[in-house]
């Protein structure tokens, strides 16, 4: 006859990490519908190959470091990274910018710091923009949306021109980028961004068809679709909603501020949410709670200067978007945004020492 | 004090920060009476079941005690008596398996049942507003009244202060799941219950008395809203249901809005709480001259087939009563006593019912799993959105991995109430709390072992000071003596008149042979190497390598003393022999001897260091030399120490 013997609480909400994990990518589904259906099969196909380069990476560190495999392979965490990277990635780029990427993002940025919770840095963006800085030329293969495409892109096509360059039909990647015009696309930001330096005003600049009749075709659906993984999460209670309202009311303040003052030079403030990777940014990398803030108040001032970070680098950086960078700076600051946003303890009078 | 009392009249209160929600599972046993059940076969009373000391022991094993008989005496203020809970024979009083988490033996007294259940006198009260307020306090403390809620405070202390009381708060929240023991309570003892809150009334003399009750025992608030409701001090709140409501600190700042500055007690803010069953019990102390003898205790969990509240006596085993309630597991007993969030596991199912005992819990597997999945933390920040002291239960997960103690303090660790709010609810499933209680541990272990360290470093710094303080009389003794010896020396030799300075004139006279004799050279360096030792004693606050350095240089300038001393010396002592024959003795002598304090004087003065006087005395020369000897050796310890450093 055994007794067992365990320290209270003895009961638990049977949460696991892992099932938040999965919940977050989930909520991923709608947004990345979204990508499919406007870009194509790029980005899943992105996604698999990320999700695979993940497993494998993960798995290898493990065994070297001697660690548990089958708890932390499945803990979900790699294959969010892998995703959140695969949607992040254009979704013409060669296979091996995705595999490149995620092997970093898992090897460098998540293991070496330490395996999960001990990574500083969001290894998605982390990943990203480690990319963005070693191959610009691969990682600005933004495609127009499949509406405004000269060729057809089918999946078969999108296949063969990931992992070779060239579609079935023997045009590459560049061609592929035409517009139906004859232009090369970017996307909507990039767009914005060439054209205000060109010194078009904004409203002249929405004249081109990659804007659509909003902020963008397919860019604003697939924010909208994030949006609404975003909400589900809240909704769910798996990420605190404080981030990213704090995130969206700082973008939006300051790229309202800037409207008011120079209406031909700025943006409007919706433009700033629907496009680029605003709403993924919000909702499911700033929310990663690993490289976050952890208190209330630490995650409003975290999130409001990730705002107005991404406002900064968009308005006045060399790079159209910025969530990546933002996110990478507040990472840096996250200690430090602690460090003097601790709650006063209950029976304690003040600030903490 | 008037807004909050409006505030509260309106069912307005306060929220404190976090809590959980966690199945309340009081549908197991809410339905059911209290049950009584036939005296066990044996009864195992601890001694000590309350924050405090044991009593001494009043019987001896043989002893026939009866029902409510007192067991062990109180001399101490904080220690509380235990009773004979029915009438037997004491069989051994020896240590067995205590109700705490340690699971150690503690020492207990055995008493076999006579089956008689007979009483002892008792002289029941029927109007305690006769009683004074001393008599009052005895009653309750004779009781053997502690704290019934968990803690075990000894009740007649609380209940003895001389400072105002704003608020006497009961506290009949209970607010952890599985527990109806106080529910039941109040459902069937209400009146009881009142006649103790209105012994307090008249002990505390509060402004208002709150009872503090969660919504989800709609029946027990009908109970005590329809008894106190001729009452105008006493307010019955009732408050949301939320996991630790029943916490001192919380249902403080959920009543009142107050908060109990850490490290302080509530009466600071004029608030003393009490637990619904302590009322109780203090009534049938009061009026009733029963002590404190068994209490309800909540049988519960998926394990069992009848889970049911139960009157048990103190000191009944907990096998005797989960077999009442028919426990249904053989193998791996997984038993906790008290609640799931705080309620420590039994190492042992002979452990008795105590004073503090609410709850026995017997969970299924399903029901509380014994699986383990801590995984790393990632930092969700759940838990200090829960934590009911608003902590970073995160931070303090790591400081208390990385022991770093200064860091935990900062973090205010002891401000944890050991709720498990943090730990219910992460998702890496850590056990948070048993970091803490480890960091807890270790920091108290530290500080009494830091306590100790300072009383050591006191006694050895006392005790140095003595030393230096006795070697410092000793040397100015010595100084002294030596002073007087050689003031005695010149004064006798300049004389040359009495007895003594015969014998020394005799003796100068001897030295004066052998310098005379004597290499002058040999002699010389014999007298440097002296001087040099004395300087090394002099120079007592100079470093060593200035010490070295004049060493060197003293060598260097004795050579050269040693020639030109050796030189005049030749010269002196050869006139000395050639007007010895001439000249009268004694001022021979005299002369030889200030030949030779002017010698020396002169090899001083060439090594440019002073030196001590000349004393005859070889002993104290020795003496001397040795001590100098172990200064400078003491130094170069030092200047080691500080060169490595």
């Amino acid at each position: 006859m055994a007794f067992w013997i365990a320290s209270s609480p003895h009961n638990h909400t049977q949460n696991e990490t892992s099932s938040l994990m999965r919940l977050v990518i989930y909520a991923t589904v709608p947004g990345i519908f979204a990508q499919w259906y406007f870009f194509g099969w790029g980005n899943i196909i992105h996604i698999s190959l990320a999700i695979i380069a993940a497993f494998i990476a993960e798995f290898s560190v493990l065994s070297l470091r001697k660690k548990k495999i089958s708890p932390e392979l499945l803990d979900g965490s790699a294959i969010l990274t892998a995703v959140l990277l695969g949607i992040s990635i254009p979704a013409l780029a060669p296979w091996w910018i995705s595999v490149f990427g995620v092997i970093f993002a898992i090897v460098i940025v998540k293991q070496l710091y330490g395996g999960l919770g001990h990574n500083p840095f969001n290894p998605a963006m982390a990943a990203y923009v480690m990319l963005l800085i070693s191959f610009p030329v691969q990682m600005t293969l933004w495609q127009p949306p499949l509406s405004l495409m000269a060729f057809d892109l089918d999946f078969e096509n999108t296949l063969t021109a990931i992992f070779t360059g060239f579609t079935n039909d023997g045009f590459s990647t560049d061609q592929l980028r035409l517009h139906v015009d004859g232009y090369t696309m970017a996307t909507p930001l990039d767009t914005l961004k060439t054209n205000l330096t060109l010194g078009l005003t904004v409203s002249e600049s929405f004249k081109s068809p990659i804007f659509g009749q909003h902020f963008g075709i397919g860019w604003e659906w697939i924010n909208l679709g994030f949006l609404a993984g975003g909400i589900l999460l809240i909704a769910k209670k798996a990420i605190d909603w404080v981030t990213p309202v704090s995130f969206l009311a700082s973008l939006f303040i300051c790229s309202l501020i800037a409207f008011l003052i120079s209406p031909d030079s700025s943006a409007s403030t919706m433009f700033h949410w629907f496009s680029g990777a605003t709403m993924l940014g919000a909702f499911f990398i700033l929310t990663d709670p690993v490289s976050g803030a952890t208190s209330t108040k630490g995650r409003i001032v975290f999130a409001a200067l990730a705002g107005l970070l991404v406002y900064l680098i968009r308005k006045f950086g060399g790079y159209p978007d910025a969530i990546a960078f933002a996110v990478l700076l507040c990472n840096m600051s996250a200690p430090l945004i602690d460090q003097y946003t601790r709650p006063r303890t209950y029976g304690h009078q003040g600030e903490m020492k | 004090m008037k807004s909050i009392i409006e505030r509260i009249k309106k069912g307005h209160f306060w929220q404190f920060h976090g809590g959980i929600h966690p199945p309340e599972q009081k549908f197991l046993t809410n339905d059911k009476p209290i049950r009584t059940v036939e005296l066990p076969q044996e009864l195992i009373i601890p001694l000590q079941q309350h924050i405090g000391q044991s009593g001494e022991l009043l019987i001896k094993p043989g002893d026939k005690v009866l029902k409510g008989q007192q067991l062990t005496q109180f001399s101490s203020p904080m220690a509380v008596p235990v009773h004979a809970p029915t009438s037997g024979l004491v069989t051994a009083v020896k240590p067995s398996t205590i109700a705490h988490p340690s699971g150690l033996n503690d020492l207990c007294i055995f008493i076999t049942p006579d089956g008689e259940d007979k009483w002892q006198e008792r002289k029941s009260c029927e109007n305690f507003y006769q009683l004074s307020q001393h008599e009052l306090i005895s009653k309750i403390a004779n009781a053997g009244i502690a704290g019934m809620g968990g803690a075990g405070f000894p009740t007649h202390i609380k209940t003895n202060t001389q400072s105002s009381v704003n608020y006497l708060i009961i506290n009949a929240a209970e607010c952890e799941p599985y527990i109806t023991a106080d529910d039941l309570l109040i459902r069937e003892q209400s009146t009881t219950i009142i006649d103790g809150i209105k012994i307090l009334d008249l002990l505390l003399k509060p402004e208002y008395i709150l009872i503090g009750i969660e919504d989800n025992k709609p029946e027990a608030i009908k109970v005590l809203k329809q008894g106190t409701k001729d009452i105008e001090k006493i307010i019955v709140c009732v408050l949301p249901t939320k996991y630790p409501t029943g916490g001192e600190k919380q249902l403080i700042k959920a009543l009142t809005g107050l908060e109990v500055p850490s490290d302080k007690l509530p009466l600071s803010l004029g608030i003393v709480m009490q637990n619904v069953a302590t009322c109780y019990a203090i009534a049938d102390a009061v009026i009733n001259d029963t002590p404190l003898l068994k209490r309800v205790v909540t049988i519960t969990g998926q394990a069992l087939e009848k889970p049911q509240n139960i009157w048990a006596l103190l000191g009944t085993p907990i096998n005797y009563l989960l077999a009442q309630c028919g426990y249904l597991i053989n193998n791996d007993k997984h038993l906790i006593m008290g609640g799931p969030m705080m309620g420590f596991s039994l190492a042992n199912d002979n452990v008795p019912i105590v004073k503090t005992t609410n709850c026995i819990l017997a969970p299924s597997e399903e029901e509380i799993s014994t699986k383990t999945k801590e995984v790393d933390c990632i930092r969700c920040g759940q838990c200090a959105d829960v934590c009911p002291s608003q902590l970073l239960p995160q931070e303090l997960q790591w400081s208390a991995k990385a022991k770093d103690h200064n860091q935990l303090m900062k973090l205010n660790l002891f401000d944890c109430i050991d709720c498990g709010a943090c730990a219910y609810v992460c998702p890496s499933q850590i056990p948070l709390v048993q970091y803490y209680r480890v960091a807890k541990a270790e920091i108290r272990q530290q500080q009494i072992l830091d306590l100790q360290a300072e009383k050591a470093k006191g006694r050895f710094e006392a005790r140095k000071l003595r030393l230096d303080k006795e070697k410092l009389a000793r040397e100015a003794k010595h100084k002294k003596a030596a002073e007087a010896r050689k003031a005695a020396m010149n004064n006798k030799t300049a004389s040359g008149k009495s007895a003594t300075s015969a014998v020394a004139a005799a003796l100068a006279r001897v030295k004066a042979k052998k310098l005379g004799a004597k290499a002058p050279q040999e002699e010389n360096i014999v007298n440097v190497s002296d001087i040099t030792q004395r300087t090394s004693d002099l120079s007592d606050k100079q470093s060593q390598v200035a010490i070295v350095i004049a060493k060197a240089k003293a060598n260097k300038e004795a050579v050269k003393a040693v020639n030109s001393v050796a030189n005049e010396k030749n010269e002196t002592t050869t006139k000395i022999v050639k007007e010895k024959t001439t000249k009268d003795k004694a001022l021979d002598i005299t002369l030889v001897v200030e030949q030779k304090k002017e010698m020396t004087k002169a090899a001083t003065e060439h090594s440019t260091t002073p030196t001590l006087a000349i004393a005859d005395d070889n002993k104290e020369i020795k003496r001397k030399e040795a001590v100098a000897k172990i200064m400078a050796k003491k130094k170069i310890k030092k200047q080691q120490e500080i060169e490595t450093k």
